[in-house]
């Protein structure tokens, strides 16, 4: 086959190949340059997203870390407070504090005269400022008869008014505060005794219908007890599940049942797994409605499936040969499991773990069913209390009007959205930490 | 040695040029090109390519060293060499192929015919459609045997009527040696071909576009000896209108469908020849060791 | 109480641990080697043996308890209490109850409720204090059979092995008693709704509005349920909201994987994913307050109405909330997609957008559909966001524009509240949440099957 080499170009038919593709190439290049486009204006938009709805809730949720405070002279009167003179706590506590506050406020408006005026003026304080007192006389009895200027916490609107999202121009029957609140305000503020500060409440009391006295504790300890249940069961369940299927369930149509029902759970909506626990967990075993234990329940149903997937996927990343190592030396197949395989695999398990519980952290529709949607003031001190949940207070306070709700429910998600962060970041923090490559 | 002095100098300059602007290069390397100078002739009186000093980098590792070469028109030359000698990294610097890998980068002179396929004027899109490809594996697109041949003129704009294009995917066929086989199928998947059918399918996918150059990687490493003879047979007819370039590891594919044979070693050119006098005659050490199966 | 029961029943198990091992230490005279399994599976024997039987009786005995003290207490109540008709029982046994556990009682207590009460109370006591007792009595009973049985001969290992072993299996049922649950109560429910509310007028009724009935003889008291209107809202709005998600997913996955910079693409592609660790409800909030508001302005200034709680609003959102989950797939799928079919594209010339839409895209085109699937019946499942961005009202329309209400959202209101449980109203809840189970486990099953399908063609 071998032919001299470098003959002369033959004849070849319509070299024309280059005039052809240089006449399209203009406008091929112009549609590469838009598909381009296109993909990174999609990329934008939905990194914009991201940005937007964390500045947006950001914005409209930092204010609200501060609280508005009016100092008030109060005046402890030993007439008031404790009539008798013999310090009986149960007078102490029964006795009328609201009426010290009233009087404080008089005092510092000593012109404001009427009862209609009066009323606009006892409205600039929070009607918590009364237990405030009371707290503080409980602590300390001494106060009895003193004086002291006491800050006390200003209500939602003096509040919302003061972190400008108020306008003043607007007609005043269309705004929550008055003119001569307004102008009571201006004049505190004039007198340095109207401030903002770290808003504490928010962290340390459950919820409430008045804004300035919410707080989420009550929800974060209800997530608290929550997720403990779902930890609990999800996380031995999860693991257990995960070892028998990964190293000892034979391979028949049991298993593979098995198998097909865990993925397929995972991808059923989350509220079928709230009607599952109202159905099951309420209406047949009994059990309270509202309460952390039903919602863990039904919380580690849901993140079951992703326990297990992550599980299995640990395990088999490590190899067979530390599998036969551990059988030859003469380990029950358990021992090799329990000495060996489980905890190597138990960082990748942690990670997955984690990742499941921060999405049952962030999950709300199936609490909805089971009634932890309620108004509760108290903070849950157990697993049977009513109680409801950090991502369902967002809901029920984003559905109230107030302004000064709206800032508290942007800072309850932030709140959420940190620990999220945090539980994000430790998985990946776990995974860095511990990844093997083998 | 046969090549003359002055051409080897003029490489060797290139080379060194190229080499020390972008990258600092050792002494040492340096004195390694004049051991390894490419043994025999590099060039043809017809080049349809012309290479001169081309290095090719992976990252940091040197995959190419200062390779000169003369591809002729008409002609059919086989690279050959040990795995991992560079063979198929040459030869995808010949359609640029290596754009698509970010951490290569690529020094020196590639012409075909007057145009610097590096020079910046030049369309890569447009060299490509001049230099087709066949590749290790059979790669027929995920569609019919019809619009896998139609793809490339579909997107070149190659023809302008439905009649136009029938006769064009038929024609192509034909040449690939196909036509008889597909010719009541065309619309069935390409994937639905047999290995060597499939690979003749890709060559027609190739030819479609009617290059000039056809560069060919290890076209048959994956078929039966049958599929493979069929090819191979193809490759000799297609010859007369096609410049191709072939990679192979297979000593007696490069003896039976070359006319010249290129022998490459650790990314060095050892030695081109006449692909008879290469396997009857071989004047470099290695390219003997490797003839007489040395290495491998 | 319970709690302190657990606590002590655990430290006795660690106790009987300890226990065990020296046993076996001292049947075995001294010698591991003369036992059949270690000293520690001599312990944990014992220790199962201690705490395991108790347990079991716990948790029957702490379920069963309730039910049981209320029946000795209706029986032990005045006959004119105990013949009530069983719902006004209920309600009695409810106040008795809330007078137990110090709650707040709806009426006033007489004198038969405060003797019924008391009763419970002294149930409560004489069942928690025998509870105490035969659990006691077990563990330490457990401790002293498994003491007894320990000898060198007793394969404790095996033993102990077995235990866990079945705590391994019955673990891995869980799962399967979850879907079973799943569908009994939802089925059990839907088929209770069904008799009384034809299937047919259910699936095909164009009117949703359900009434509570107060009284049974109340006019129109079974309401209309026909779900059309709710198939078409939720339709709708996954439609919006694929609308969104499907171009952008799939163009940002095209584009991270053919064109971003290896750089690029480890900052994007976290920063895209970020969107699907965003709880729903927070993307409800900024549905209901920043979006929707946002295009009701716009609209008015256009000259158009737009609800408040228009479609559009929540339909945009879910959207963005799919993105990552499209584009996610996307990316596995297209990277399945071989090297060898870009290389034979771009060898003939093709420019990069060209490879895409006509070779990778066509090559893909299975996987990326079944991954819309499972984006769509996530969508259709999604709960909080059209909760509550998306209307109540019942319309059967297209324009995106208006309210309309979803699946999803008729099950939240029509569940949330105080109910009765078997109403037509609740029931027809978990007659919908049927019909949700039932289309997303298809939607999942066939985009399983063709996502596994795609992935076997290329490997």
């Amino acid at each position: 086959m071998n032919k001299p080499t470098a003959s002369p170009p033959t004849k070849i038919p319509s070299r024309d190949i280059k005039t052809i593709v240089n006449a399209g190439l203009a406008r091929r290049h112009a549609a590469e340059r838009r598909f381009r486009w296109y993909g990174l204006i999609a990329i934008t938009l939905g990194l914009t997203f991201v940005v937007l709805m964390f500045a947006n809730i950001i914005g409209k949720g930092y204010p609200a870390f501060w609280q508005t405070y009016i100092q008030v002279p109060i005046t402890f009167d030993a007439t008031v407070i404790d009539p008798q003179g013999n310090r009986d706590p149960q007078a102490i506590e029964t006795a009328d504090y609201a009426g010290l506050v009233r009087a404080g406020m008089r005092q510092l408006f000593p012109t404001v005269q009427g009862r209609l005026e009066l009323r606009a003026l006892y409205g600039l304080v929070s009607s918590d400022a009364a237990h405030e007192l009371q707290d503080r006389v409980l602590q300390n009895p001494a106060l009895i008869g003193a004086s002291q200027e006491v800050w006390l916490l200003a209500s939602a609107s003096v509040d919302t008014l003061l972190k400008g999202n108020i306008d003043r121009t607007l007609d005043e029957s269309e705004r929550p505060i008055k003119d001569n609140q307004i102008e009571w305000v201006d004049k505190l503020q004039a007198a340095g005794k109207i401030e903002k500060q770290f808003n504490t409440i928010l962290f340390t009391s459950g919820d409430s219908r008045e804004p300035e006295q919410a707080g989420i504790r009550g929800a974060l300890m209800g997530s608290f007890f929550t997720l403990l249940v779902t930890f609990l069961l999800s996380f031995p369940i999860g693991v257990a599940t995960a070892v028998y299927l990964e190293e000892f369930a034979p391979k028949n149509r049991w298993t593979d049942l098995i198998e097909v029902n865990i993925n397929n759970l995972a991808a059923v909506p989350s509220i079928v797994f709230g009607l599952l626990g109202l159905a099951v967990f309420i209406n047949f075993f009994g059990l309270p409605r509202s309460a952390p234990l039903v919602g863990g329940l039904v919380l580690s149903l849901m993140t079951l499936p992703v326990i297990i997937i992550a599980g299995r996927a640990a395990l088999t990343s490590v190899p067979p040969s530390i599998r036969e190592a551990a059988l030859g030396m003469g380990a029950s197949k358990l021992q090799m499991v329990g000495h060996h395989v489980l905890p190597l695999a138990m960082p990748g398990m942690l990670t997955g773990s984690i990742i499941g519980m921060a999405r049952a952290l962030g999950e709300s529709a199936p609490l909805l069913m089971i009634g932890m949607v309620a108004f509760i003031v108290d903070v849950p001190k157990g697993l049977m209390d009513p109680s409801t949940v950090l991502p369902v207070q967002i809901y029920l306070w984003s559905d109230l009007p107030e302004r000064a709700f709206v800032e508290r429910t942007s800072a309850a998600i932030m709140v959420l959205l940190a620990f999220m962060i945090l539980m994000n970041g430790l998985a990946i923090l776990l995974r860095k930490r511990f990844e093997r490559r083998w | 040695m046969s090549t003359t002095a002055l051409e080897t100098k003029v490489a060797l300059d290139q080379a060194l040029d190229l080499n020390t602007a972008p990258r600092k290069q050792s002494s040492v390397e340096v004195t390694d090109y004049d051991n390894r100078q490419t043994v025999g002739k590099i060039t043809v009186d017809h080049p349809k390519m012309v290479c001169r000093g081309v290095n090719v980098y992976y990252g940091e590792k040197h995959a190419i060293k200062n390779v000169g070469l003369d591809i002729g028109a008409n002609e059919v030359i086989a690279f050959i060499g040990p795995s991992g000698c560079g063979k198929s990294t040459f030869l995808r610097c010949l359609n640029r192929m290596n754009d698509t890998i970010s951490i290569c980068r690529i020094t020196g002179q590639i012409k075909l015919d007057e145009d610097d396929i590096y020079d910046k004027s030049v369309d890569v899109v447009q060299l490509r459609a001049r230099v087709g490809m066949v590749f290790q594996k059979p790669n027929p697109f995920p569609k019919s045997i019809y619009e896998n041949v139609a793809y490339g003129p579909r997107i070149h704009g190659m023809v302008n009527t439905k009649a136009e294009l029938d006769d064009l995917v038929r024609d192509s066929l034909e040449r690939a040696g196909l036509i008889k086989e597909v010719e009541k199928r065309m619309n069935e998947p390409g994937t639905s071909l047999s290995g060597g059918q499939q690979q003749r399918l890709c060559i027609a996918r190739a030819i479609a576009v009617n290059p000039e150059v056809i560069l060919m990687d290890e076209p048959c490493s994956a078929l039966d000896p049958i599929a493979t003879a069929k090819i191979e047979e193809l490759i000799d007819e297609l010859r007369e209108n096609y410049t191709i370039i072939i990679v192979t590891h297979s000593m007696q594919q490069a003896a039976r469908v070359s006319q010249r044979t290129a022998y490459f070693h650790l990314g060095d050119l050892i030695e081109v020849g006449e692909t008879d006098q290469i396997f009857t005659n071989p004047k470099h050490k290695l390219t003997e060791d490797y003839i007489t199966g040395r290495f491998g | 109480m319970q709690s302190f029961l657990l606590l002590t029943l655990l430290l006795l198990s660690i106790g009987g641990y300890y226990m065990g091992r020296k046993r076996a230490f001292a049947v075995a005279g001294g010698h591991i080697r003369n036992l059949h399994s270690l000293p520690s599976f001599y312990g944990s024997y014992t220790a199962l043996w201690c705490g395991l039987p108790a347990l079991i009786v716990f948790a029957l005995w702490a379920t069963l308890q309730p039910s049981v003290i209320i029946d000795l207490v209706v029986a032990g109540m005045p006959p004119e209490l105990r013949n009530l008709p069983p719902d006004r029982l209920n309600l009695i046994v409810n106040d008795l109850k809330n007078l137990v556990g110090g709650n707040i009682v709806s009426s006033t207590p007489d004198p038969a409720m405060l003797e019924a009460a008391n009763h419970y109370r002294n149930l409560r006591v004489i069942g928690n204090a025998s509870l105490w007792v035969v659990v006691m009595t077990l563990a330490i009973a457990g401790v002293t059979y498994a003491w007894r049985t320990i000898s060198p001969t007793l394969r404790a290992r095996n033993r102990v092995e077995q235990v866990v072993n079945l705590f391994l299996i019955v673990s891995s049922t869980v799962a399967i008693f979850t879907t079973v649950g799943i569908v009994l109560s939802v089925v059990f429910e839907s088929l209770l709704f069904f008799r009384q509310i034809p299937i047919t007028e259910f699936l095909f009724g164009l009117q949703w509005s359900p009434q509570t009935a107060l009284r049974a003889d109340q006019v129109g008291s079974s309401g209309a349920f026909g779900a059309v209107p709710l198939f078409a809202g939720t339709l709708l709005i996954s439609g919006i909201a694929m609308l969104v998600a499907v171009p952008i997913g799939l163009m940002s996955a095209l584009y991270l994987s053919e064109y971003a910079t290896p750089r690029f693409r480890a900052v994007a592609k976290p920063a895209l994913e970020v969107l699907a660790g965003i709880p729903t409800v927070v993307y409800g909030f900024f549905a209901a307050l920043t979006v929707a508001p946002l295009i009701r302005e716009l609209g008015a200034a256009l000259g158009l109405h737009v609800a408040s709680e228009s479609a559009l609003a929540a339909g945009l959102v879910m959207g963005i909330m799919i993105i990552p989950f499209v584009s996610s797939l996307s990316d596995d799928v297209i990277n399945a997609v071989p090297q060898s079919m870009r290389d034979g594209s771009y060898a003939l010339g093709a420019t990069k957008s060209e490879t895409i839409t006509r070779v990778l895209l066509p090559a893909a085109l299975p996987g990326i559909v079944g991954s819309i699937l499972l984006a769509v019946s996530r969508a259709i499942g999604e709960t909080m966001i059209v909760v509550m961005a998306a209307g109540l009202s019942a319309n059967l329309t297209a324009n995106p524009l208006a309210a309309v209400t979803t699946v999803t959202v008729q099950i939240v209101t029509l569940l949330t509240g105080d109910q009765e449980f078997d109403s037509p109203k609740t029931l027809a809840a978990f007659a919908l949440g049927l019909v949700l189970f039932v289309v997303t486990l298809i939607l999942n099953i066939i985009a399983l099957r063709v996502v596994r399908k795609y992935r076997e063609q290329y490997e």
